[in-house]
Parts: C-alpha cells; sequence; structure tokens
C-alpha cells in the first residue's frame, strides 16, 4: 500500500507504558519465552513479528495475564505497567484487562445485539451511572471502531450477522468500550480479506491517538504499515527490537534480516 | 469515566486508578464470584452427600441380610415317625410331610431346653416351637432324604429361628414392639436371651440368602435371592446373545453399508426415538406382543430377556456405531487399496479394531439391563416363585424372578424383616454392576488407542 | 425340542455343505486354488448358506403358519355351540391347547403312555383328577368334546411336526445339490456370500423399526378396544379415576397427568439447578484433576438402578418428609408423597442435566470465552452473560429431555408417590401417574376384555406420545444448536 507512510511518520520519543524485564513463560516443561526484555510506548504502534511459533502471541497474552487462563503455563520476570508490577499478588487480572483490553485472531462477537456487544464492558465494570451514559460510551466506541455509519440503524441485530470485517471492528469497539489504555491486538487481520484488512490497519492508525497498542502479525507489510516500532521474535526470543524503519531498512541481527528477506519464516 | 479516587495519574492527564489497589466495585464483583463459585461446589456437594447417604443406608440395613438368627441342638431322628415302615426305603419316607419333622424338632428342641437346665420361663412350650423357623423342618426332611441312614442318630443341627427372634437379635424387635406383636411375645424374647447365653442361639452366617428361593410372607428368615439370581443370570446370557449380534451387524450395515436415503433416515430416527422411550413402554409391548399374540410362557426368562434386549438394543447400537467410527478411514483406504473388497475390509480390519469400545458398550449396555424393573413386572416376572427355573435351554421358558425385581417385590411386603432382605438384595445388585463397570473401564484402559 | 432338533439337524448339513462345497470348487480347479475367482473358504460357506438359508426361511413360516392350521382343523371337530362367537371359541381353544399341553406333559413324566394319552376317555376316567395327580393343574373339569379336540390337536401336531422334519431338510438338501452344481471355478462365490451377508446386515438394522411398530402396534390395538368399550372424552377429561372390575368404572386420566406433571415438576426443580451449576463448575471452574474425578463420581447415580432409588423414597426420604415437613406443617401423614417422589426422581436426574450441559456448555467455542475475559470480565460474567446465553437451546434441549424421563419414570413413583389419584396441590399428599397406574392395571390377574385392563394401553399411548413429542422436539432444538457452532 502506501510505503511512504513509513518514512513520513514522526516518532515521538514517548514514555514507556509497559517495561518488561527478562521475561520466561513455561508451558508445562518448554520454555516457550526465554529472557525477553522491551519497552512498549505510549500513543504508539507496536508490532511484535517473527515465523509461527516464536512465541509472539505468548508474549503478547502475558500483557494482560491471558494466560492465566492456561493451567500448565507458568510466567516469571517482570512486567510493568506504568511502573506497577501486573504480576504482583494484589493485581486482581480482571481489572487488569479492563485497562489492558484485547481482541483477537479470530473475529468472535457475542451471540447478542450489536448495542449488547459493546455495551458488555461498560455494563460489568460498572463504568456508567445509566442508559443515557451507556448510549454515549457505545455510540462513541462504535464511532472510534468507525463502525458507527455502518450499524447505527440496526444496533439491536445481532452481531453474529455482521461481515468478518465488521465483526472484527465490532470486536475493536467491544475493546474500546472500556476505555482501556493499552489494547492488544493478536492477528487481528488474519481472518479477513484484504478489503477488509485495511479498514482495520487505518483504524488501527487512529487508535494510536488515544491508546497504546500493540499488534501481533505474521505479515511484515502490515507492520511496516502500521507501526512506529516493531520487535522480531524468534524461537522464544526477542531478536531485535527498535524503530520499525530501522528493523526494516537496516537489521542488526543476521536472523531479522533473514526473515525479513524471506529466507527463514 | 470514574472519577473516585486517583492513585496515580498518567503523565497525559488521564485519571486513573493503580492496579494494586482493588476498587469497590471491583471488590463487589469478586465477591459475586466467589458466591457463584460456591453454588457450583455446592450442588456438587449435595449431589455426591445424597449418593454417600443412599448407599450408607443400603450397606447398614443390608448386609445383615447375609448373617441369620440361628438356634443349634442335637435332633435325635425318630425312626418310628420319620420312616413309619422301618425299611429305609427313600420314597416311602417321602410321603411324611413336614409336619412330622416339625414334631421331631420341636421334641428335640425342648429336650435340650430341658438338658441344658434353660427355664421355659413364662413361655409355653408353643412359644418355645415357634421360636424355629417355619421353614426348619422342610431343610431337615430334604437333608434326612438325602442321607436316610441318618435315621435313628442323634445329630447337631443348626436350624434358622423365626423372622421375629433373627430381628430381635438384630435390633429390630424390642420388648416393646413384642407387645404389639402378635407374632411374638416378650416372654420368647426373655427366652431368646437365656439361649444366647446357653450358646444356642446366636446370629451366623447366612450363605443361604444367595441360594434359597423366596419364601411366604410369614418366613423372612427363609427368603433368598436364588431363584432371580438365576432368572438374571437366564437373562443376561440371553441378552447377550440375542441383542449384542444382532445390534452390532445393524451398526455395521448403518456405518458402513446403508446408503444415504429415506429408508436410512428412518432407522436412524427410530434408533434415537427407541433409547428415549419410557422402559414402562416395553413392557407393555411384551405382554402384547411376546406374552398374549406369541403365547411365550408368562414370567419366563425368555420373555424378561426378549424385552430387554429390545429395549438395550439402542444403547448398544450407539455405542457400537461410535467405535467402529473412531476407526481412522485411512484403514479403510489401506485395506481396500490392497484389494479386499468392503465386507473383508470391514470384518477383517474394522471390526477387530473397533472391538474394545463395542465390548465395552455392550457390558455397559448389559448393566443397565440388569438393574431393569419396570417391563419385567408387566411381563409377570414379580410373581412369587418359589421353584427354581430348570436348566437351559427348557429353563428359560419357566417361571422366574429377576434381582431388581427381587427388590421391589420385598419393599412391597409388609414386614419390615423383608426390608433388610431388600437392602441385602441391592447390595447383591451393586456388586455385579459394579464388577460390570469396572472391567468396562479396565477394558478401555487397556485398549484405549489415540489415532 | 423336535424344533431344536431339526435346527442341529440343519446346522450339521450346512456343516458337510461347507467341507463338500470348498473340496468340490478345489477339485474342479485342478487343485490349484489360483484358478478359482474367490478363496476356495468362500465356495464353501456358500454351500453351506445355500443349505441353510432356504431351509430355515421355511422352518420360521412353518411355525407360524401351523398353530392356526391346526386350530382351524381342530374348531371343524367341535359342536358348533362351543365355536359360535369368537369369544367362545377362544375359551375353548385355550382349553384344548391345555390340556393337550397337560397330556404331553404327563407323557413326557412317564406317568402315561402315548397309547393312553390317545385313549383316554372322559366316560371311564375323571381326566382333570388323573392329570393332576401326575402334577398338571387344569381350570375346569373336561368335557367329552374338549378331550376329543385336544387329542385330535395332539395328533395333527405330531404328524405336523414330522412333515415338518421331512420337508424342511429335503429343502437343506436341495439348496445344498444346488449349491455344488453351480460349484465351478468361475462362480463368484465371493460375491455371492457378501450379498447374503449384506441382507443379514441390512435385517438386524431393520430390528429398530420392527420394535417401533410393534410398540405402536400392540398399544394401538388395545387402545382401539379400550376406546370401543368406554368413552374417549370421559378418559381425556374425566376428573376422576375409580377403576371397579365389578363395573361401573371411572377413568377419567385427568388426574394421572395432573399427578405426573406435578412431580416432574418438583423433579425440574431439584434437578435443574443442582445439574446446571455442578455442570458449570466441572466444565468453568474445576482444575482437571477434580474434573476426572468428580465427574464419573455424579455419573454412577445414573447407573443405579431405579429401582434402589425406590427403596430409597420408600423408606428414607418419604418418611424423613413426614415426620419433619409434613407432620409438622399439618400438610398430611402420608409417606409416600409427590414430593418424595419428586425429590428422587431429581436426585436421579441430575448426572443426565449435569452430564448434557456439560457437553453443551464445552461445545460454545473458546473464543468467546477469551473475547469476554480479554476486555476483564470475570467468570461468573462470563458464564452468565456470554456463555449461558450462547447454551441456552442446548441446555432447554437438556431440560426437556430430563421431563421426558421423569414423566416415563416407573420404579420410583411405584414405591414413592402413592396409589391414590386425586387433584390436588398439596405436595405433601399421596397421588398417582400414569406409570404407577400402568403397572397396577397390567399386574396381578388381568382380564383383557375389561375396560380397567386395557385403559392401562391408552394410558401407554399417551405416554408414548408425550414423552416421544418432548424429546424429538428436545432433539431438534439440540441439533439446531449444534448447527450453529459447526
Amino acid at each position: 500500500m502506501n510505503d511512504m507512510r513509513i518514512t513520513e511518520r514522526t516518532v515521538q520519543t514517548n514514555q514507556a507504558k509497559i517495561t518488561a524485564r527478562d521475561v520466561q513463560v513455561y508451558y508445562g516443561d518448554t520454555h516457550a519465552i526465554k529472557d525477553v526484555s522491551v519497552d512498549i510506548l505510549d500513543k504508539a504502534v507496536t508490532a511484535f513479528i517473527g515465523p509461527s511459533g516464536c512465541g509472539k502471541s505468548t508474549f503478547l497474552r502475558c500483557l494482560n495475564r491471558m494466560n492465566d487462563t492456561i493451567p500448565i503455563c507458568r510466567v516469571e520476570g517482570k512486567i510493568l505497567l506504568d511502573g506497577e508490577d501486573i504480576r504482583d499478588v494484589r493485581v486482581d487480572p480482571v481489572q487488569l484487562r479492563a485497562k489492558v483490553g484485547m481482541v483477537f485472531q479470530k473475529p468472535n462477537p457475542f451471540p447478542k445485539s450489536i448495542y449488547d456487544n459493546v455495551a458488555y464492558g461498560p455494563r460489568i465494570h460498572g463504568l456508567v451511572r445509566n442508559k443515557a451514559e451507556l448510549d454515549e460510551v457505545v455510540e462513541s466506541s462504535l464511532k472510534k471502531a468507525a463502525l458507527w455509519n455502518e450499524v447505527k440503524d440496526r444496533l439491536a441485530a445481532p452481531g453474529t450477522g455482521l461481515s468478518g470485517g465488521q465483526q472484527q471492528r465490532l470486536c475493536i469497539a467491544r475493546a474500546v468500550a472500556t476505555s482501556p489504555e493499552v489494547l492488544l491486538m493478536d492477528e487481528p487481520c488474519s481472518a479477513l480479506d484484504p478489503i477488509a484488512t485495511a479498514q482495520v490497519e487505518e483504524l488501527i492508525d487512529e487508535l494510536r491517538a488515544n491508546f497504546s497498542v500493540v499488534i501481533v502479525t505474521h505479515s511484515m507489510q502490515q507492520a511496516a504499515r502500521v507501526s512506529q516500532k516493531t520487535a522480531f521474535f524468534h524461537l522464544g526470543n526477542l531478536v531485535e527490537y527498535g524503530d520499525t524503519t530501522t528493523i526494516f531498512t537496516n537489521p542488526v541481527d543476521p536472523r531479522t534480516e533473514s526473515y525479513i528477506s524471506g529466507r527463514i519464516g | 469515566m470514574t472519577d473516585l479516587s486517583a492513585a496515580g495519574s498518567s503523565p497525559l492527564g488521564r485519571t486513573r486508578r493503580s492496579i494494586l489497589i482493588a476498587s469497590p466495585e471491583m471488590k463487589r464483583r469478586n465477591r459475586v464470584e466467589a458466591r457463584f463459585k460456591y453454588y457450583g461446589i455446592a450442588a456438587i456437594a449435595v449431589s455426591l452427600a445424597i449418593l454417600a447417604l443412599m448407599l450408607f443406608i443400603i450397606v447398614r440395613d443390608g448386609t445383615s441380610a447375609f448373617v441369620q438368627a440361628k438356634l443349634t441342638f442335637p435332633v435325635t431322628l425318630d425312626a418310628s415317625v420319620l420312616d413309619p415302615k422301618g425299611n429305609g426305603n427313600r420314597d416311602e419316607m417321602a410321603k411324611v410331610t413336614t409336619i412330622g419333622y416339625g414334631k421331631v424338632l420341636t421334641a428335640s428342641f425342648l429336650a435340650a431346653l430341658q438338658a441344658k437346665g434353660i427355664d421355659l420361663g413364662e413361655a409355653s412350650e408353643k412359644d418355645a416351637a415357634a421360636m424355629i423357623s417355619k421353614d426348619a423342618p422342610g431343610q431337615l426332611r430334604a437333608q434326612v432324604l438325602a442321607d436316610p441312614s441318618l435315621l435313628g442318630k442323634t445329630i447337631e443341627v443348626t436350624v434358622l429361628a423365626g423372622g421375629r427372634i433373627d430381628g430381635y437379635l438384630k435390633g429390630r424387635v424390642t420388648m416393646d414392639t413384642a407387645q404389639r406383636d402378635g407374632n411374638v411375645t416378650p416372654e420368647q424374647l426373655v427366652l431368646a436371651d437365656k439361649l444366647i447365653a446357653a450358646g444356642m442361639l446366636a446370629k451366623k452366617l447366612n450363605l443361604q440368602f444367595l441360594t434359597l428361593p423366596d419364601a411366604s410372607d410369614q418366613r423372612p428368615e427363609a427368603a433368598g435371592l436364588g431363584v432371580a439370581l438365576v432368572g438374571s443370570l437366564y437373562m443376561m446370557l440371553m441378552v447377550a446373545v440375542m441383542c449384542v449380534p444382532v445390534g452390532v451387524a445393524a451398526s455395521i450395515y448403518l456405518e458402513e453399508f446403508a446408503p444415504k436415503n429415506r429408508w436410512t433416515d428412518l432407522i436412524e430416527v427410530n434408533i434415537a426415538n427407541l433409547a428415549a422411550v419410557p422402559s414402562i413402554v416395553f413392557g407393555i409391548l411384551g405382554l402384547a406382543v411376546f406374552i398374549n399374540f406369541m403365547e411365550f410362557p408368562q414370567s419366563s426368562s425368555l420373555v424378561g430377556a426378549l424385552v430387554i434386549s429390545l429395549m438395550t438394543m439402542p444403547t448398544i447400537i450407539i455405542a457400537t456405531r461410535s467405535a467402529i467410527k473412531a476407526v481412522p478411514p485411512s484403514i479403510r483406504d489401506a485395506a481396500l487399496g490392497v484389494g479386499a473388497s468392503r465386507m473383508q475390509t470391514v470384518f477383517h480390519h474394522v471390526l477387530p479394531l473397533a472391538m474394545p469400545g463395542i465390548l465395552t458398550g455392550a457390558i455397559l449396555g448389559l448393566a443397565s439391563a440388569l438393574g431393569e424393573t419396570a417391563p419385567l413386572l408387566l411381563i409377570g416376572m414379580v410373581a412369587f416363585v418359589d421353584n427354581y427355573p430348570g436348566a437351559p435351554l427348557d429353563g428359560f421358558g419357566d417361571p422366574a424372578t429377576a434381582l431388581p425385581v427381587q427388590v421391589y417385590s420385598w419393599a412391597s411386603r409388609s414386614d419390615p424383616a423383608f426390608i433388610e432382605r431388600s437392602n441385602g438384595a441391592i447390595i447383591v445388585l451393586l456388586v455385579f454392576l459394579l464388577i460390570m463397570n469396572v472391567s468396562a473401564i479396565l477394558l478401555r484402559r487397556k485398549f484405549e488407542r489415540r489415532w | 425340542m423336535t424344533v431344536l432338533l431339526l435346527l442341529l439337524i440343519l446346522a450339521a448339513i450346512a456343516a458337510a455343505g461347507f467341507v463338500l462345497g470348498r473340496r468340490r470348487a478345489l477339485a474342479r480347479a485342478g487343485g490349484n486354488p489360483k484358478l478359482l475367482h474367490s478363496l476356495p473358504a468362500y465356495y464353501g460357506w456358500h454351500a453351506a448358506l445355500m443349505s441353510l438359508l432356504p431351509a430355515v426361511l421355511l422352518m420360521i413360516l412353518w411355525v407360524i403358519a401351523q398353530p392356526i392350521i391346526v386350530q382351524r382343523a381342530v374348531t371343524d371337530t367341535l359342536p358348533a355351540a362351543m365355536t359360535a362367537d369368537p369369544t367362545a371359541l377362544e375359551l375353548t381353544m385355550a382349553d384344548v391347547r391345555r390340556l393337550a399341553a397337560g397330556l404331553d406333559a404327563a407323557v413326557a413324566g412317564g406317568q402315561m403312555t402315548e397309547n393312553e394319552a390317545s385313549m383316554l376317555r372322559t366316560e371311564f376316567t375323571d381326566v382333570r383328577d388323573k392329570l393332576a395327580r401326575v402334577g398338571v393343574a387344569l381350570g375346569s373339569a373336561v368335557t367329552h368334546d374338549v378331550l376329543s379336540a385336544a387329542q385330535e390337536y395332539r395328533e395333527i401336531t405330531a404328524q405336523f411336526a414330522l412333515w415338518r422334519m421331512i420337508v424342511v431338510i429335503a429343502v437343506a438338501v436341495l439348496g445344498l445339490i444346488y449349491a455344488l452344481a453351480v460349484t465351478k471355478p468361475d462362480l463368484w462365490a465371493r460375491n455371492r456370500v457378501e450379498r447374503v451377508m449384506l441382507g443379514l446386515l441390512m435385517l438386524a438394522s431393520t430390528i429398530a423399526i420392527l420394535t417401533t411398530v410393534g410398540i405402536i402396534w400392540s398399544l394401538f390395538s388395545e387402545s382401539v378396544n379400550f376406546f370401543r368399550q368406554y368413552p374417549f372424552t370421559e378418559f381425556f377429561f374425566g376428573l376422576t379415576w375409580s377403576p371397579n372390575f365389578r363395573g361401573g368404572s371411572q377413568l377419567g386420566f385427568l388426574p394421572l397427568l395432573w399427578g405426573t406433571l406435578y412431580i416432574t415438576l418438583i423433579s425440574m426443580v431439584v434437578a435443574v439447578p443442582l445439574g446446571l451449576f455442578a455442570a458449570i463448575y466441572l466444565a468453568e471452574y474445576a482444575s482437571k484433576r477434580v474434573r476426572a474425578w468428580v465427574k464419573p463420581l455424579i455419573e454412577v447415580i445414573a447407573g443405579i438402578p431405579t429401582v434402589v432409588f425406590g427403596l430409597f423414597a420408600l423408606i428414607t426420604v418419604g418418611p424423613f418428609l413426614r415426620d419433619y415437613f409434613a407432620q409438622p406443617l399439618g400438610l398430611g401423614n402420608s409417606g409416600s408423597s409427590v414430593m418424595t417422589a419428586g425429590i428422587v426422581i431429581g436426585i436421579l436426574n441430575i448426572p443426565f442435566i449435569s452430564s448434557l450441559s456439560d457437553d453443551i456448555i464445552n461445545s460454545v467455542p473458546q473464543s468467546l470465552r477469551d473475547g469476554s475475559f480479554g476486555i476483564g470480565a470475570t467468570k461468573s460474567e462470563t458464564v452468565k452473560q456470554v456463555i449461558l446465553p450462547a447454551a441456552l437451546p442446548g441446555i432447554m434441549g437438556a431440560v426437556l429431555m430430563a421431563a421426558s424421563r421423569a414423566i416415563g419414570e416407573t420404579m420410583i413413583v411405584t414405591m414413592g408417590a402413592g396409589a391414590a389419584a386425586k387433584l390436588s396441590l398439596n405436595p405433601f399428599e399421596a397421588m398417582t401417574t400414569m406409570t404407577v397406574k400402568i403397572v397396577g392395571q397390567l399386574t396381578g390377574d388381568t382380564d383383557f376384555a375389561a375396560p380397567e385392563t386395557l385403559v392401562a394401553f391408552a394410558l401407554g399411548i399417551t405416554l408414548f406420545v408425550i414423552t416421544l413429542g418432548l424429546n424429538v422436539f428436545a432433539l431438534w432444538i439440540v441439533r439446531t444448536y449444534r448447527e450453529q457452532y459447526e
């Protein structure tokens, strides 16, 4: 698409939103993530790339403790959100996930109406006091997810009836509705066609204004198009992390270069 | 956006709360969460507690059926009474009825009491004689007829005590209840205490519970499971022989050969729905078709087995089909690829591989068939049967009862002594079910295969 | 016995056929099996089946047809007065058959020679007394006509049995000869054998349909008899159930329906919350280890025969409810009650609801859970607001199936609900159900001409229709639900 954007983009030296230090993840006996340390910036899009099975999704799921739901998974190391350890015993993972929302690979709208899908988060977190406020949150979330114009006339229709791209944007709206600070996206476009992908990518770029966005992708082009920072994972290691332009034009590590040039992956 | 206590704020001015401190809202949600989880635990605890309570009551009330109060005393087998002709001819001795043996027993019992110096107290001689089970003369008669050389000798016998005396030893009958009971007097209980002290009366292991046939209302102490066990065994044999092969054949056809058409759909729908037809309806079917129309003998284990086979068929078919389905298509392709016909593929490869699953399903199907009661009531297997059915194959047509039916018919009698026997029968039934289920589990473990 | 002997002879012929067929095929191929179309054993099977199948088919037909033909022959010898109307004929023939069976037993037991049995005359012997002495009890004194009919019956039956044996064996041998005649190397023996086997497999699969047909026929034919004697509307809308074998019965179905539905309702109130919460805990909260232990333990409940629950209701739950609830509250003093049966059926249904719901909850896609957890929902919020609504149709199906089982349950209500048909709201009162009355009207001495007996079939067909309807509806719901997530 428009690869010129990479050079045009101004990379701000934002403050780190999430700081990870020496993170290890084990699945039973398998050491899935080794010694990963990374700073994720606020108001920027960070992309995790790498061949499949490299651990990028696993690491993403550490950032809002989604791995807690898998019994055999064990995490070590420090992950700080605004300087506070998210793995502290005092942290309720439920409360954490309200701040660090997540969007998944396959669109997974609940079998409810479009309105109820978006209203789900605000309702369970008790973010609104009345119906008027809820209406407002739903509308603004759908607008942020660039879906409002398409669905404003049929908010009571089931969310499962939308097209794939619309469903994924509905899921983004659902995540945005809880006013998170960080938005994690696990290959959000892998189940979408190219047109829907373009819409979602455009949306991600807009979301950068309000959130810190982390996106896992297997598509290097996508990483190049939407992100400011890129981390390259390989076999559970974080091989290289830096400005997207640098990684794609002048990688330091030979493994990164091999991957980018298509020799591994 | 909430603007309650702001424990920290981002440099961008957004008010935010530390993730280390749970908000009041969060505390409330976590309480709801804990309560919800507790409901689940409570539901499981209640279910398992009821199960445990039920098994506990059965074991508590049923194990005593395996011990029985028995009287031990020497009996002089008076030849002049038992063999009036005096020639030891068994056919002529057989003409002496149990009444004659009853007299012999009574006389010997009273003599034994005297010999031991036991005072009858306020009990009459008739009271004392009534403490011996009404079943005892019959058993003595059988013993003598089996061995006529015992005539004239004095032998030490151990005979059943009456049901109420047994109840007294087991705590079911007390002095209080005896006052109000027409079948036992307090004087008899006083005498029973003396007999216990003299070692003539004691609770002894009673394996005859498993072998004796049912007995009438007056003789709960002599009621046993013999006929019911034979009946259930016959039925299980016939169900295994009739139901399993037909069920497996039907499954093979439906899974491997049936074309996709209306007829096959009809069969499928039928199987699914038959599995949900109430068992009592199968009883009506048995009564109308097998007994009234085909005129098979009523109360026979043959009709019982036919009805239960039809009932169990859907279960077996469903289990067999899933076992056959679990065999991967690659096996079939491999066999067909080397030129085997479809029939050969199925019988040489698919069926042997599916066999453990089929056997497991068959055993579980038989286990549920063993506990089935309602349809058997309608085909007359609840009748009072005190003759053992004959040997196979003729015996399949003889009247019989079945284990679960025996539980029901004892439970519906008025004498509480039968409740103990009902529980005892349940223990036997559950032991069989346990054996069958455990062997099914072991079979599955041993042959479990992951493709 | 002769049938068994005949079967043994047929089996022997078939075994001989196997050996001969195999040998002949090899012989015609000059001892070289490679020249044969099929493996030698298939030629053996071919010959065996060819001799066995037609003979067995013929024998089955014969066994079915023989009683009809014999009955017709014997009827002709009886005086017209005894065979005038169908009922009288039925009774007479029953006497004839019983007497013939008695004579058979006497001959078999050695108390009478064959000759004596056929020469017996009522003028000279009290037949009933004579048979009673050899252990065959007859209902009434034997008349001359019945005795001679019975003797005729025995004679014809014996003749038929002889002919049956001759004809069936002849057919078997002819089949064998045909099979051997066509056996040559280019006979497609395997295909022929497999076609027969396929036919047998297909036959086995029709048993399900035959069973359904049998159920419907047996319920329907006797129900029609019932409704001929008792008006349709009075059965379905009658408010009183008081059968009386001396006539003047009132056989209103509504009290029974009310008892059935009331008990079902109570059982659902017990089983649905317990079963559903147990399923939710097992599916969403329990660790793998806990699940591996608890799930089978709960399913143990389903493996216990219902008669055991019946006894539990009769001697534990019933008296407990009576002593601690019904009597203190002044609601009655019966151990058997709607409450007793309802609670115990509810317990029986817990594992049923919990395993079906467990399956259904597990089939809700993980992505929906992730979506909910991913934006910070707790487990209970996810269960209540995402999983249960998604699983609701499936759970409804499970509940309906459990209700259908409760309606058809027999032993627990027979032992725990009571026998009095009542229309009452008090759950501590004894009431009764359709299944209890089916058992009640059809056990013991029954007269299949009386409406008091036949009403059981009308109850049976109503029960069958209700449970089948519920089940078909439930299966449809569950299937539609599954398709949604496939």
